[in-house]
């Protein structure tokens, strides 16, 4: 597995993500989906706070631009996000010969 | 019992379909931990039998891009915001074993880093927006897909199809789990969340169907070994 063969895929995909992420300021506030059913129907008071905070409501506490704050929370977001999900897809395919089937004729049998 | 200060309402995030704490009971909390486990490991191992070297760096970029589009929320009807799932997509994309991986990561980081969704809720929440949009998704696309003989246009009807009704079943399985924990009464809450979620999905369809196309148009050869790749 080489990754640099992929760099053009992989910087110019997550290069949008992290583009996306600089509109997110412009993002609708407006309570969503289950928020609004929530507080329409009268159970949001059963929501409970978070037990800890990173960054919470994708707005980087430390900064004091709230705009500013949610593109970074965004990016940061986007770079864990896909580091996670390569390391999990490299190991995946780094062990991927354990478990091929050895040939390719027949269907695979039942688990 | 403890008064409940307004204000502190306020600062309570529920994203559209992201179950936070407190709204699901220990028993659904745990069945949800249970069936998001299973299904999640099924989806390793088929994964990891059928992953094809391409598919790593995409799997990647999916998840960076649907975790970001997720930020995104659009307007809806009524002072109601929505924002993309993207189990759809990614199942379009991926094919719903790598998707529900990459689906995994993003409303795992949500929860863990973000504080969108609850801890307790993540197994749930998990079921509902990597599970059940990811599987939902893909079995209404490759229903759809099967017509694209007639005409090239067909698989937007059917990428637009897999992401409204993926939307539809995650929120029936939220409200289903509110019910359980009686929360909210299924007459109450599935009207309500389908209703709602039917809105939101024209949204998710819109942005599936775009980016498909924008797939279709920049890296055709992503695409090629799609939708064989699952079925035996």
């Amino acid at each position: 597995m080489k990754l640099q063969h992929y760099l053009g895929l992989l910087v110019v995909g997550i290069g949008i993500a992290v583009l996306i992420t600089f509109f997110s300021p412009l993002a609708s506030s407006e309570p969503d989906g289950l928020e609004k059913v929530a507080e329409n129907e009268g159970f949001i008071q059963e929501a409970e706070d978070a037990p800890y905070e990173v960054i919470a409501d994708y707005v980087l506490p430390w900064v004091d631009n709230e705009d500013v704050g949610t593109i970074l929370g965004g990016i940061i977001g986007v770079l864990i996000v896909a580091a996670i999900t390569l390391i999990a897809a490299v190991v995946l395919w780094r062990l991927r010969g354990a478990q091929r089937p050895t040939s390719s004729g027949g269907g695979p049998g039942q688990p | 019992m403890a008064m409940i200060d307004p204000a502190s309402l306020e600062s309570i995030e529920a994203p559209a379909m992201h179950i936070p704490d407190g709204f699901v009971s220990g028993p659904v909390a745990g069945v949800g931990f249970v069936l998001a486990g299973v299904a999640i490991g099924f989806a390793v191992w088929r994964t990891n039998r059928t992953i094809g070297e391409r598919f790593v760096p995409f799997m990647g970029v999916m998840a960076a891009f649907i975790f970001a589009a997720q930020m995104m929320n659009f307007p809806v009807a009524g002072g109601t915001s929505g924002h993309m799932v993207g189990g759809a997509l990614a199942a379009i994309l991926l094919g719903p074993w790598a998707a529900m991986i990459a689906m995994t990561a993003v409303v795992g980081v949500q929860a863990l880093v973000f504080q969108d969704g609850g801890l307790a809720a993540l197994g749930a929440n998990v079921f509902n927006m990597s599970v059940v949009a990811c599987l939902v998704g893909y079995v209404v696309y490759t229903a759809f897909i099967r017509f694209s003989h007639i005409a090239p246009w067909v698989r937007y009807v059917a990428a637009f199809a897999a992401a409204w009704f993926a939307v539809e079943l995650a929120a029936i399985a939220c409200s289903i789990e509110l019910a359980l924990s009686d929360t909210s009464p299924l007459t109450v809450a599935l009207p309500a969340m389908v209703g709602v979620h039917a809105a939101i999905g024209v949204g998710e369809g819109l942005i599936t169907v775009a980016a498909v196309a924008f797939v279709t148009a920049t890296r055709p050869d992503l695409l090629v070994a799609q939708v064989p790749v699952m079925e035996d």
